[in-house]
């Protein structure tokens, strides 16, 4: 199967281990990887800002890179609602609204292609140790997807699972509300890095990169013994 | 005449509420009390098809608004009652104190209504030389506490709890029993049943009105409405124009919904449907109805881009799920409505100028979106009026514009994209320390200042997927 892969840019610049967590994943799994040059950011920070017009250029560069793909994957599930959304945003354009469900329709975040496309529900990793996992808001809320990270999570072997407390609550990152609304995004990481620790676990285990910069960035600074991974590497590990 | 409550800033409001510890483990405690009653009894209703249902209903409504309010005022003027459309606030107001006066009435009761403390009713009245007395228990607590703000839409004490409402009878009531919950509503019963009897007046909200029979519905868990109802020879009743539905059919889907979310209960002890005044063979109930209609900005709203923020039936069920109004409290939005809900409909009801930190105040978790009975898109709301604010109002920060401006600039170009990404560990390498950045500059200093960022990766994710490509998988 071929995969067009959309790493996002907080993976490209920040989480490369992510991103070659995810390819070697994939690869392992049966699919071809392929990574557009072009591709560029998905237009969300600006987008969820107010920014609508200067927005909808990285949209339309989005799209044109990524129309004539098989399969788009992300290992975001933020990232991955924003593509489900832009024929949303380009509702009445004749031009790109119907290029933009296009691409929506064969979007997915990567624990959900996993299950629901490559219908595998063991990637046979094994991973020891005791994890917690973020659901992440976009990923459960917009994107609808819940039970698929659990489902492989489930299947890891040597691996240890705790629900995490009050876990469909937001970690406080909100893209630009992070800096703009700082005293409540603190006291909102404040409550889920808590939360985490209560678990007992060494893991907090995400798929998504914002929650998880905001969260591991917390946990750094309070000098936490926990460390944070996403999912695509607890799942690559043998 | 305003719906604001409170003074300062909303970042120095902010402040007061993030450091009330008090305040806020009484609020996290409430929405999880509420929180987990409401799923439980959502649980056994087909919940998603209860909610569409309730979003048609409510979108019906709003398409034939001008039918269903001409309908309802023929059928309260057939049974006797007077009706009256206030399009502003003040209109209402005036209306109400000259029927007040008209009545030479020195004491009205309330039950709980939203829309009168959206138009400052209770000042009004007061002005107009009459003793207001709230009879719901949180409102009535409020009142006796020099009228404390509400915090929530439908438990406006919220923020109290009942040790604090012992300090507020001890020294307002010269109350003298303990914080037990029992003894303290017996003091406050005791008290309200003399006002009740001595009332001139009763005023009302209106959770829904019913078209086809010039009726209106009340929810109450404390039966007090039936009193403010039954007791004074004059009734007024004040509704939001967009209150009502077409038959008791609706009203009965609508009510299911709203005991379910506000509460989490099937059913609220009373709910109470009354059409006009009292007739000939009733034993009680008021001689005089009056029905005021209030449209204070809801007009403008209709047929715009914020339409389905009238569908809201005032539950609350999305305040109950914000983690926002969980660590800041309900007087932080500065307006009587707080939480998704207030931070949509205050600055359509109170104008961008003061409210337009509220749109923001938002992780856009959509955790609202999720509660919302009738569906409401209130996180695509909250987008709505970010971007009105930027194209529009003009008011959001200039270095943000230009950061944006960049923005669109360099995602929109492949190749400006991939410069900036490729140098930005250079640019970030006088803020960088191993792996992380702690003080960093421009937008990342409000970042660093209370977490870590990560320093940019020496080899970037494309760069080792094209090295990779050329060299062979290994």
């Amino acid at each position: 199967m071929k995969v067009t892969l959309f790493a996002t840019c907080l993976v490209d610049m920040f989480q490369s281990d992510v991103g070659k967590a995810t390819v070697e994943l994939l690869e392992r799994l049966g699919c071809e990887i392929d990574f557009p040059e072009a591709q560029v950011c998905c237009g969300q920070p600006a987008y969820n800002s107010g920014y609508v017009k200067e927005s909808k250029e990285a949209m339309k560069r989005m799209i044109e890179t990524f129309e004539n793909a098989e399969y788009v994957v992300s290992p975001s599930g933020s990232c991955t609602a924003m593509f489900r959304e832009y024929p949303h945003v380009f509702k009445g354009d004749s031009i790109w609204e119907p290029r933009a469900l296009k691409l929506a329709e064969k979007t997915y975040e990567l624990t959900q292609f996993i299950v629901d496309v490559l219908k595998i529900e063991d990637v046979g990793a094994r991973f020891e140790g005791k994890v917690t996992y973020h659901t992440s808001c976009h990923m459960t809320r917009l994107l609808r997807v819940a039970s698929a990270p659990m489902t492989l999570l489930k299947n890891v072997n040597g691996l240890e699972f705790t629900m995490l407390p009050g876990k469909e609550q937001c970690c406080g990152f909100g893209g630009t509300f992070s800096v703009k609304m700082g005293q409540i995004s603190e006291q909102m990481v404040d409550e889920k890095v808590m939360h985490i620790e209560e678990t007992g676990a060494d893991y907090i285990i995400g798929a998504d990169a914002g929650c998880m910069l905001n969260i591991g960035g917390r946990i750094q600074r309070t000098g936490k013994p926990i460390q944070v991974l996403h999912i695509a590497e607890v799942l690559n590990s043998r | 005449m305003t719906m604001k409550i409170g003074t300062g800033q909303f970042k120095e409001r902010v402040d007061q509420g993030i450091n009330d510890s008090f305040m806020r483990g009484a609020v996290a405690g409430a929405q999880e009390r509420i929180g987990t009653r409401r799923n439980d009894v959502i649980s056994e209703l087909n919940w998603e098809e209860w909610r569409s249902h309730g979003e048609e209903i409510r979108q019906h409504v709003l398409e034939h608004l001008d039918y269903y309010l001409e309908q309802l005022s023929e059928n309260v003027a057939k049974r006797g009652g007077h009706v009256f459309f206030a399009q502003t606030g003040e209109e209402a107001n005036e209306y109400i104190q000259q029927v007040v006066a008209k009545k030479d009435a020195k004491k009205v009761v309330k039950s709980k209504s939203m829309v009168t403390e959206e138009i400052s009713l209770n000042t009004a009245l007061e002005q107009a030389g009459c003793e207001v007395i709230e009879t719901d228990l949180g409102e009535y607590i409020l009142q006796v506490d020099d009228h404390d703000p509400p915090s929530h839409i439908v438990v406006p004490a919220l923020h109290k709890n009942k040790e604090k409402i012992r300090d507020v009878f001890s020294e307002k009531l010269g109350y003298q029993l303990t914080s037990k919950p029992e003894e303290l509503a017996g003091h406050a019963r005791k008290k309200l049943r003399e006002e009740f009897m001595a009332a001139d007046i009763g005023i009302t909200g209106c959770n829904f009105a019913v078209a086809e029979t010039g009726s209106f519905s009340l929810v109450t868990n404390e039966g007090n409405a039936d009193l403010v109802t039954s007791l004074p020879k004059t009734q007024i009743t004040v509704m939001g124009m967009e209150r009502l539905v077409p038959t008791f059919e609706e009203m009965e889907v609508l009510v299911s919904l709203l005991t379910r979310s506000a509460v989490g209960q099937k059913l609220t002890s009373y709910i109470t449907v009354l059409t006009g005044p009292r007739e000939e063979l009733d034993v009680d109930g008021p001689e005089e109805f009056h029905l005021v209609i209030v449209d204070n900005g809801r007009s403008n709203i209709l047929g715009g881009d914020f339409q389905s923020v009238l569908q809201c039936i005032r539950c609350a069920a999305c305040v109950n799920a914000c983690p926002v109004y969980r660590h800041v409290g309900g007087h932080s939005y500065g307006s009587i409505y707080s939480g998704p809900i207030g931070a949509v409909l205050s600055p359509l009801l109170g104008g961008y100028d003061e409210y337009k930190e509220l749109p923001y105040a938002s992780s856009l978790c959509a955790a609202c979106t999720d509660a919302c009975p009738v569906k409401i898109p209130l996180h695509e709301l909250l987008l709505k009026h970010r971007q009105i604010i930027v194209e529009k109002e003009g008011k959001a920060p200039i270095s943000e514009k230009l950061a944006m401006k960049a923005f669109g600039l360099g995602a929109a170009s492949p190749l400006l994209y991939k410069m900036g990404s490729k140098i930005a560990p250079m640019a970030m390498n006088p803020f960088t320390d191993g792996d992380k950045i702690s003080k960093g500059p421009g937008p990342l200093k409000a970042w660093t200042e209370i977490r870590e960022f990560p320093a940019p990766n020496k080899e970037r994710f494309r760069d080792w997927f094209k090295n990779r490509e050329k060299g062979g998988k290994q």
